[in-house]
C-alpha cells in the first residue's frame, strides 16, 4: 500500500462520487414514478395496459443494462425523426442517455416490488376505507400507498444498492464517474490493486449507509 | 435482414459464436463461482469466528462493488499479480492471461458471493432433525453432508441459483470491455462497421432475452423435476 499514492489520487475519487450519488439519486427519484406507474397499469383489467407493462418489465429484467445504455446513446441517434425533434437535445448527450437508460431499468425492477407489495395489502383494509366513504383517489394515497411502501421497503433498498452498482456502467459512456475515474488512474498508473481499494471503499460506504437508512425506516414504520 | 446472413455477407454466423462465447463465459463463471460459494459459505456457517470474518468480507465486498470495477481489477492486476508469483519462482518474461479466463474469473467472483449467500440459506432452512437422525444411525460427518445435507440444499437452494445463473448471464456482457469477443463486443464490432447500432444493440437484446427466456424454462423443468417427491 503506497499512501502518497492514494492520498494524491483520492481528491479526483471523491469528485468523481458526486457524478455517482448524482446519477443514482437522479435515476431512483425518475425511478420510482416509472415504477409506481407500470406497477398500478399491471393491477389494471385493460388487457392492452397488462400487457404494455408486463413485457416492458420482461424486456428491462431479462437484458443487460449494458445493452439498454447503448441502445439509447449509440442507437436512438441514428432515427432521424428523434434527430430532428425537441429530444434530441438531451438524447445527444451521454449524462441525459445515462439517466434515461438507469431510470427505465429500476422503473422495471421497482415496479415488480411495487405491484407485489400492492398485491399484499389485505382486502379488509380496502373495504374499511370504502365502508368509510373514501373515494377512490384517497383509498389510493391515504391508504394503500403508504401500506405498499412499507412492504417494499426491504426490497427497494436492494434495488438502490444495484442501481449504485449499475451507475458504474455511465463510465462505458464517456461519463467519468467513480469507475470511470478509478479506471483512468488505473490505466495511467498501472496499479489496479491501490485504486480498487480506494473506489471499492467508497462503494462500500455508500452501500453501507444505503443500507442503514432502510434499516432505519424499515423500523420507523414497522409494525 | 440481410444484416444477419451466414457466411462472408451478413453477421449471423459471427453474432452465432458470440453467443455461444456468451453461454461458455457464464458456464465457466457460475461453476468458479459455485466452487467458492461452497468453500465461503462452509466459512459463513462454521462457529470459528475468523472464518465467519472471512466469509462475511468475502460477501459484502463482491456484492457491494460494481462489477465493472471487479472486472477492471482483474483485467489490469490479473497478469501483473501472476508475474509477481511467476518472479519468485524465477520467471521474468510477460505473461497475458486470456481474456476469457479474465472475464470468467471476475464474474465467477462476484457470482460466488451470490450463491454464498444462496448455499448458506439453504443449508440454515434444512430441518435439525436432519442431523440428529443421521447422528442416531451412525453416519459419519462426511457422509451426512455429502449424502444427507448437500442433496437437500441444492433442491432448496434451486429457485435462487436460478436468479443467480440469470444475474451472471447478464453480467457477461461487461466483459465485452476487456475485449472477449461475446454478444455485447460482437455487437459493437459489427454496429461500428455496419453504422446501424440500433439495428445490431436491439438484436444483441432480443439474444439475451432469448437466452434468459430459455434458461427459465430450464430451470422450471429442473424444479419440477426436483420437487416430485414433495
Amino acid at each position: 500500500m503506497d499512501l502518497e499514492f492514494i492520498s494524491e489520487h483520492f481528491p479526483r475519487l471523491l469528485k468523481a462520487t458526486k457524478l455517482t450519488i448524482e446519477l443514482t439519486s437522479l435515476s431512483l427519484f425518475f425511478g420510482v414514478f416509472v415504477g409506481v406507474f407500470f406497477a398500478i397499469l399491471r393491477t389494471s383489467k385493460n388487457k392492452i395496459l397488462f400487457f404494455i407493462s408486463y413485457y416492458y418489465s420482461y424486456i428491462f429484467r431479462g437484458t443487460p443494462l449494458l445493452v439498454q445504455i447503448f441502445i439509447i446513446y449509440f442507437g436512438l441517434g441514428q432515427v432521424e425523426w428523434i434527430r430532428e425533434s425537441f429530444l434530441w437535445v438531451f438524447l445527444k448527450e451521454p449524462y441525459s442517455c445515462a439517466i434515461l437508460a438507469f431510470t427505465l431499468n429500476t422503473g422495471a425492477y421497482s415496479s415488480e416490488i411495487f405491484r407485489s407489495a400492492f398485491e399484499t395489502i389485505n382486502k379488509g383494509v380496502v373495504e374499511a376505507a370504502e365502508s368509510l366513504g373514501l373515494n377512490k383517489i384517497n383509498t389510493f394515497f391515504k391508504i394503500k400507498l403508504p401500506i405498499a411502501i412499507r412492504q417494499s421497503l426491504p426490497a427497494y433498498g436492494n434495488e438502490m444498492i444495484l442501481m449504485l452498482k449499475g451507475t458504474s456502467l455511465a463510465s462505458t459512456v464517456t461519463l467519468l464517474d467513480l469507475t470511470g475515474v478509478a479506471k483512468h488512474i488505473i490505466s495511467t498508473t498501472f496499479r489496479p490493486v491501490e485504486v480498487f481499494i480506494v473506489a471499492g471503499s467508497i462503494y462500500l460506504l455508500m452501500t453501507f449507509i444505503i443500507h442503514n437508512v432502510i434499516k432505519l425506516l424499515e423500523k420507523k414504520y414497522g409494525y | 435482414m440481410g444484416l444477419l446472413a451466414f457466411g462472408n455477407t451478413g453477421w449471423g454466423d459471427e453474432l452465432f459464436f458470440a453467443t455461444l462465447m456468451t453461454i461458455a463465459v457464464a458456464a465457466a463463471a457460475i461453476f468458479i463461482g459455485f466452487f467458492l460459494a461452497a468453500i465461503f459459505a462452509s466459512f459463513k456457517l462454521s462457529k470459528n469466528k475468523i472464518l465467519n470474518l472471512i466469509g462475511s468480507f468475502y460477501t459484502t465486498v463482491f456484492r457491494g462493488v460494481p462489477e465493472l470495477l471487479v472486472i477492471y481489477l482483474f483485467f489490469f492486476g490479473g497478469s501483473g499479480a501472476i508475474m509477481y508469483v511467476a518472479r519468485i519462482f524465477g520467471y521474468d518474461g510477460y505473461i497475458e492471461i486470456n481474456a476469457f479466463l479474465t472475464g470468467a474469473f471476475s464474474i465467477g467472483i462476484i457470482s460466488g458471493a451470490y450463491s454464498t449467500e444462496v448455499f448458506r440459506g439453504a443449508v440454515q432452512s434444512i430441518n435439525k432433525g436432519q442431523f440428529e437422525a443421521s447422528e442416531v444411525l451412525g453416519f459419519r460427518k462426511k457422509i451426512y453432508y455429502y449424502k444427507v445435507i448437500i442433496p437437500q440444499m441444492l433442491r432448496l437452494a434451486l429457485p435462487n441459483i436460478s436468479n443467480v445463473w440469470q444475474i451472471t448471464l447478464k453480467d457477461t456482457s461487461l466483459i465485452s470491455v476487456t475485449g472477449l469477443v461475446e454478444i455485447m463486443r460482437m455487437s459493437y464490432i459489427a454496429a461500428g462497421s455496419t453504422r446501424d447500432p440500433l439495428f445490431f444493440y436491439s438484436f444483441a437484446a432480443v439474444l439475451y432475452l432469448f437466452l434468459t427466456f430459455l434458461s427459465m424454462k430450464l430451470f422450471n423443468k429442473l424444479e419440477q423435476h426436483y420437487n416430485k417427491g414433495y
